[in-house]
């Protein structure tokens, strides 16, 4: 959402920060951009230069005794660099770590001045709001979240895209009415909110009116504004060290629970997902997301746990199951699946044998094919390729 | 006195400065919270990284890191729940869940913080499985190991590297779960700016770090630790030897205590080979049919009183001259003059303080009234402006380079160096004021007068508290900015700079050293130096004065203890007739009432057949004078020469009588550093063989003349030492157990002088004298076309009696090399390492060269510690007509290819 908005209206943006500086008095912007969304670089950069030859920015802007200039900064694929702290210090060009903030950065912030910090949605909408009054904003959302909120809809709903919506909006109504509901059928389990470190709420809380206090109580935030739909052939546990995975390599390495911390958790977890798992593991994992999320010093590491820590709240059974019975009810960790042929459904039509990567399956022609376990390797390849449904989970 | 703030820590309530952290606060109650990133002892700024240290606070949003966040007013803290424990036993889990658990074999068991939270927290083995990383330790320099299996990344090494040594030599290397810590890894060791300080040892909470030497040495129950001083440069680091079987494992610094909180350079923490060397003298060594023979204490003994009284019997006392020792104790060097005016009757007694810092002694003595550091070394940081002239300090005073570095930093600070040399402080410096060698007074007097053309002088201080103003101001008056470009080379808007900063500062300090001491105007430069300083009012504050840096351990105290030919201790002059009688009566004898020589003067007294017989007590003329093929010439000339050292040092070689001494860690006494601290050396190991403290040996030796010198102890001649020196009359040795105190300090209750001529100057008021430039005594010419200037380099110290016997700093750097300009060195045809001889008029070396743009074109420079190519065969014995120091600092030379 932000990346579209710097894409699409970068000047709404910097009217904002315009705006802003007029208010607390500062000479000095900076946008702060991934470089890995190129189109969003090049239009902030367009925009600044059009608003500089148009003296809406630099000295004296528009006679008055207002002076203010942007600078485009771009990130380096640090993840972490979105934490208030390491953002200004990779501006400073120091590497982009948080620091603690006993001291808040509105009192020293970069390069130990006053600095305060938005994220482009905000800054977006400050014109918005001194054009029609505060009135106008604050008349939608809740009481603790106002206004609008931008949602980066995706997964198995049937249409994806970006949408905005009051704050206070039930979950319901966006994946249903907005996003059409179930792409393929299948009944919807859980949606994941926040970005990588957000957490996982089943489909019983999906009443749930979306606003920052009511995600957090929830255990989930709305954090960037990410929501990913999935459904019942999801596999909660793996979803859990997908993101573990992403936040493990986005760790900056600085504190101590986070570095090791999430590599822990990620270990546990993948045990678990491989069949090794122990039941004793999951008190020990509970433990330790708190101790993670209670201790780290910065966002990142404070919610990192939330994709272990909701999902074992939420899809504990799931975590059951993969332990007690080394069964992936989801049918999705490999290590715990095997597919067979249903030699009833089976026309030994060899096309599953033509696509499967590892020459698994044997058969011949016109005869009931057969898959070696010991080969196979569970990329499913063969159950989209067979048109007779002949190929199950054991 | 900072507005204090009152919090509950625990139900006990506390108050502290504003500005303190909760841990502080909570140290204060007497309450520990773990913490392994954190260590405020060596001045390391928290990094909130270990996350051991989060306390509970009332009303906060979760938990809060205590070593950084700031105590408040009215805060309720808890430091130790049952949920604060549980996170603390998983922060560790963790870290063991990928620490190798080999406790068992590791240097560090005993005193590792991770062993110490393991046992507090009850944490018996990792619940999980974890992810060991196998790497083998890695050693890039020869001392120091890193073992990265052990490493928790609590990044102390890398604060401590990065802003209290400000080397910026590690750092963290990658990122995330593979983060390390490291030099920069594309680079050679040897092109990293890691000087082997190992500040970082000390400070690292594991066995990541550890010291090569130590290795499988014994760990930290099997030690005994004693708190000693360190004997190399005049900074008077405290250290802490650790002790085993009789033999010195490792050193490493006393945190919090002395001058510089517990920080060590290189060569204080691993120069200390010498000590167990297999050449220390053993045994004492009398000269039969030409050659050193052993011998017994009493044949040895015997023949020095009776050659030595036999000499004053035929020549005369004055035909005997002593040399006490910078590196010898207050106690030592109380006696060796002692010895040479009550035993021998002559005031023939110096040391190697003529050949550093005469000049400041004459020249300071002459301004203010006290020959020494005005300030403290602490007080640099509170300096706004430090002008640093002819002071190599990051080299020959690290651990106070440091201090200035930091200073610096710090931003509040500015810095002017002024140095031939582009040497490392500069690339921390406002401004590099880069003058010829020897223009010094040109400069100085250049930037006088900007001061007072520009009205920037201190007309309050010049009214109240100075003399001879207007002398002052006639002298430099020819000194515009445009003429002393002409002299010193530096341009004319720079020196104009240069005045203005250090004018406009609301404190500015002056640190200097042997370039402007070792001239034939030292004393002239140190007067300039104390003028500038009057006329701005930086005298008698904190962040001012004029700061020489002395450069031995003990520098400072062989002078305070009136090793000096025209004072008795205290700087009590031999020629003032109360004083003297006062000694006369405390000795029980008559004392003579004429100056004695000085060093160079010795020499020339020797050649001369005037000087019978010396003994020396530690020191090395044969490395560390000027023209040492005359020193040689002197010293053979002799009738009787008595050497008196831990080594057959090339001095000794030529000896009558060596007899064998004990090293600064086989003795107990006091040394002096430079800012007028004494403090205590303490004896951890039994010196080699038969070898005896110096003063033992002085008392025999008196007792064998027929003067007896009888102490119980050290103790007992410091009681001596007090009651005859009013500088030192409140030092005792039962304070100096506790605490170090900076001289003037006159009663049991006095708390010492950190900063000098406070309300008034030691004479009363200070004195300006007019100082006009006059010329270093050998400039080049044609025939030798090199201006060469000699000093030290940071591995080595002086005659490398000890410091090349250190293996490490042998392997840090083994031979001499002379600067040379890559201009010079090109016309000469000469590449980096070429072996190239270097010539004077009074001898010649050959020696490897080092092109670098660190001289200018036309100047080249040589340390003196290598005995293979001394460079005082080559410098020049001219003498500062006052202060009679020699001429180090320039003599001209040529440089030849030597293939």
């Amino acid at each position: 959402m932000d990346r579209s908005i710097l894409e699409g209206n970068p000047h709404l943006v910097l009217e904002g920060m315009l705006i802003g500086a007029w208010a607390i008095g500062s000479e000095q912007g900076y946008i702060y951009v991934r470089n890995e969304y190129p189109l969003a670089v090049e239009h902030a950069r367009a925009a600044v230069e059009h608003a500089r030859e148009f003296g809406l920015l630099g000295d004296r802007i528009l006679g008055s005794d207002l002076c203010f200039d942007v600078e485009v900064a771009r990130g380096g694929g640090a993840f972490v660099c979105g934490e208030s702290t390491a953002l200004m210090a990779s501006l400073e060009g120091k590497v982009g770590e948080p620091r603690p903030k006993d001291v808040h950065t509105v009192e020293e912030g970069l390069w130990n001045k006053p600095t305060t910090l938005n994220n482009v949605e905000t800054w977006a909408n400050v014109p918005l709001i001194i054009r029609n009054g505060a009135k106008w904003f604050v008349g939608k959302g809740t009481k603790g979240s106002k206004g609008t909120k931008i949602f980066a809809l995706t997964g198995r709903v049937k249409n994806t895209g970006l949408v905005e919506v009051a704050m206070g909006t039930p979950l319901r109504t966006i994946i249903f009415d907005i996003g059409g509901g179930p792409s393929d059928g299948v009944p919807i389990k859980a949606v994941q909110t926040g970005g990588p470190s957000g957490g996982c709420l089943p489909v019983e809380k999906f009443d749930l009116p979306l606003d920052f206090d009511t995600l957090a109580e929830a255990g989930s935030m709305v954090g960037s504004g990410g929501m990913v739909v999935m459904d019942e052939r999801t596999c909660m546990v793996d979803v859990a060290k997908y993101f573990l995975a992403f936040l493990q390599d986005e760790s900056c390495g600085k504190c101590v629970p986070c570095r090791i911390g999430i590599d822990r958790m990620l270990e546990i977890i993948t045990d678990i997902t491989e069949g090794r798992g122990r039941p004793e593991q999951l008190d020990l994992l509970q433990e330790l997301a708190e101790t993670v999320r209670e201790t780290s010093l910065c966002a990142l590491g404070k919610t990192a746990p939330n994709p272990v820590l909701s999902t074992l709240h939420y899809f504990r059974q799931g975590y059951e199951a993969h332990i007690a019975q080394a069964r992936c009810p989801a049918g999705v960790c490999r290590a715990l699946i095997e597919y067979v042929i249903d030699e009833e459904q089976c026309k030994g039509c060899g096309s599953c044998l033509r696509a499967c990567p590892r020459n698994a399956i044997s058969g011949e022609k016109k005869q009931p094919h057969v898959i070696d376990p010991n080969t196979c390797e569970r990329c499913g390849i063969c159950v989209s390729e067979c048109q007779f449904g002949a190929i199950v989970l054991k | 006195m900072a507005e204090k703030v009152s919090l509950t820590i625990d139900d006990i309530i506390v108050a502290v400065p504003e500005g303190s952290t909760i841990l502080e606060a909570a140290l204060r109650a007497g309450i520990e919270i773990p913490h392994l990133c954190y260590k405020p002892e060596l001045g390391l700024s928290p990094t909130s990284s270990c996350r051991l240290c989060l306390v509970e606070v009332k009303g906060a949003r979760g938990l809060v890191a205590s070593c950084s966040h700031p105590a408040a007013d009215g805060m309720i803290v808890r430091t130790d729940t049952d949920e604060l424990r549980q996170h603390r036993r998983m922060v560790i889990d963790l870290l063991l869940s990928d620490h190798p658990h080999d406790c068992l074999t590791c240097e560090k068991s005993g005193a590792c913080d991770l062993e110490t939270y393991a046992y507090q927290l009850g944490v018996k083995e990792s619940e999980f499985a974890g992810e060991l990383v196998r790497v083998d330790p890695i050693q890039d320099g020869p001392a120091i190991i890193y073992d990265q299996t052990k490493c928790i990344l609590c990044g102390r090494c890398v604060e401590i590297c990065h802003n209290v040594q400000v080397a910026g030599a590690v750092d963290f290397l990658g990122r995330g779960f593979d983060t390390r810590v490291g030099l920069p890894p594309a680079l050679p060791r040897t092109e990293s700016v890691c000087a082997e300080c190992g500040n970082c040892l000390d400070v690292c909470p594991t066995g990541a770090l550890s010291y090569a030497g130590a290795q499988g040495q014994g760990r930290e129950w099997e030690f005994e630790r004693v708190t000693t001083i360190c004997p190399y440069c005049g900074c008077g680091c405290p250290l802490d030897m650790h002790l085993r079987d009789g033999r010195l494992v490792k050193v490493t610094g006393a945190p919090g205590a002395g001058p510089t909180r517990g920080l060590l350079c290189v060569k204080g923490r691993f120069g200390f080979d010498f000590l167990g060397h297999p050449d220390r003298l053993t045994e004492p060594l009398v000269r039969r049919d030409g050659a050193l023979m052993p011998a017994t204490w009493e044949e040895a003994l015997g023949l020095v009183a009776r050659r030595l009284g036999e000499i004053k019997q035929r020549s005369g006392a004055h035909a005997i001259a002593g040399l006490a020792s910078a590196k010898c104790t207050n106690e030592e060097n109380y006696l060796m003059q002692k010895f040479m005016r009550a035993v021998i009757g002559t005031n023939n007694v110096d040391h190697c303080a003529r050949l550093c810092h005469a000049s400041t002694v004459a020249g300071l003595a002459r301004a203010f009234g006290s020959g020494a550091m005005t300030n403290s070394i602490d007080d640099l940081g509170e300096a706004e402006a430090i002008f640093v002239i002819g002071s190599n300090t990051t080299e020959c005073h690290p651990v106070i380079g440091a201090v200035i570095k930091r200073a610096v930093r710090g931003g509040k600070t500015r810095l002017i160096v002024a140095d031939p040399r582009a040497i490392e402080l500069t690339e921390y410096a406002d401004l590099h004021l880069q003058q010829k060698p020897g223009t010094d007074v040109a400069l100085i007097n250049a930037l006088a007068h900007v001061i007072l053309e520009e009205g920037l002088e201190d007309e309050q201080f010049i009214g109240e508290r100075t003399e001879g103003f207007e002398e002052l101001r006639l002298a430099v008056e020819p000194y515009t900015p445009e003429f002393a470009e002409k002299i010193t080379g530096v341009p004319a808007p720079n020196l104009a700079e240069a005045a203005r900063i250090y004018a406009r500062a609301g404190g500015a300090a002056i640190v200097y050293s042997m370039g402007i001491t070792q001239h034939t105007t030292g004393t002239d430069n140190v007067l300039a130096l104390a003028n500038l300083a009057m006329l701005t009012g930086n005298i008698g504050r904190p962040g001012t004065g004029v700061n020489p840096l002395r450069g031995q351990n003990n520098v400072q105290g062989a002078c305070d203890m009136g090793a000096l030919p025209d004072v008795y201790s205290g700087y009590q002059k031999v020629a003032d007739g109360h004083v003297r009688s006062k000694f006369e009566h405390a000795w029980g004898v008559s004392l003579p009432d004429s100056t004695g020589l000085t060093v160079v003067e010795m020499m020339e007294a020797a050649a001369g057949g005037k000087l019978k017989a010396i003994y020396i007590m530690g020191e090395n003329p044969m490395l560390s004078d000027p023209d040492i093929s005359h020193v040689e010439e002197a010293l053979r000339g002799l009738d009787f020469l008595v050497v008196q050292d831990i080594f057959l040092t090339e001095t000794a070689q030529l000896a009558d009588v060596v007899l064998p001494a004990a090293a600064f860690a086989e003795k107990n006494g006091c040394f002096t550093n430079t800012e007028r601290r004494v403090q205590r050396v303490r004896k951890g190991l039994e010196p080699p063989g038969d070898a005896r403290a110096d003063w033992n040996i002085t008392c025999e030796l008196a007792g064998r003349m027929g003067y007896v010198m009888s102490y119980a102890d050290v103790a007992a001649v410091h009681e001596e030492i007090a009651e005859t020196t009013p500088i030192y009359s409140g030092i005792t040795y039962d304070r100096l157990e506790t605490q170090s105190l900076q001289w003037p300090c006159s009663d049991a209750e006095h708390p010492g002088t950190a900063i000098l001529h406070k309300d008034r100057f030691t004479r009363g008021l200070g004195k300006f004298h007019p100082v006009t430039f006059i010329p270093p005594k050998e400039l080049p010419d044609d025939d030798y076309p090199f201006l060469l200037s000699t000093g030290r380099i940071l591995e080595h110290f002086h005659t490398g009696t000890m410091s090349r016997h250190s293996e490490v700093l042998g392997r840090l750097v083994s031979v001499g090399a002379i600067e040379i300009n890559p201009t010079d060195a090109h016309r000469l045809g000469i590449a980096d390492g070429d072996p190239v001889k270097v010539t004077s008029r009074r001898g010649r070396i050959e020696i490897a060269a080092r092109v670098t743009e660190r001289v200018t074109p036309g100047t080249v420079f040589l340390a003196f510690h290598f005995r293979e190519a001394p460079a005082n065969r080559l410098t020049i014995a001219a003498l500062d007509p006052v202060a009679k120091i020699p001429e180090f600092k320039v003599c001209a030379v040529k440089v030849e290819p030597a293939r």
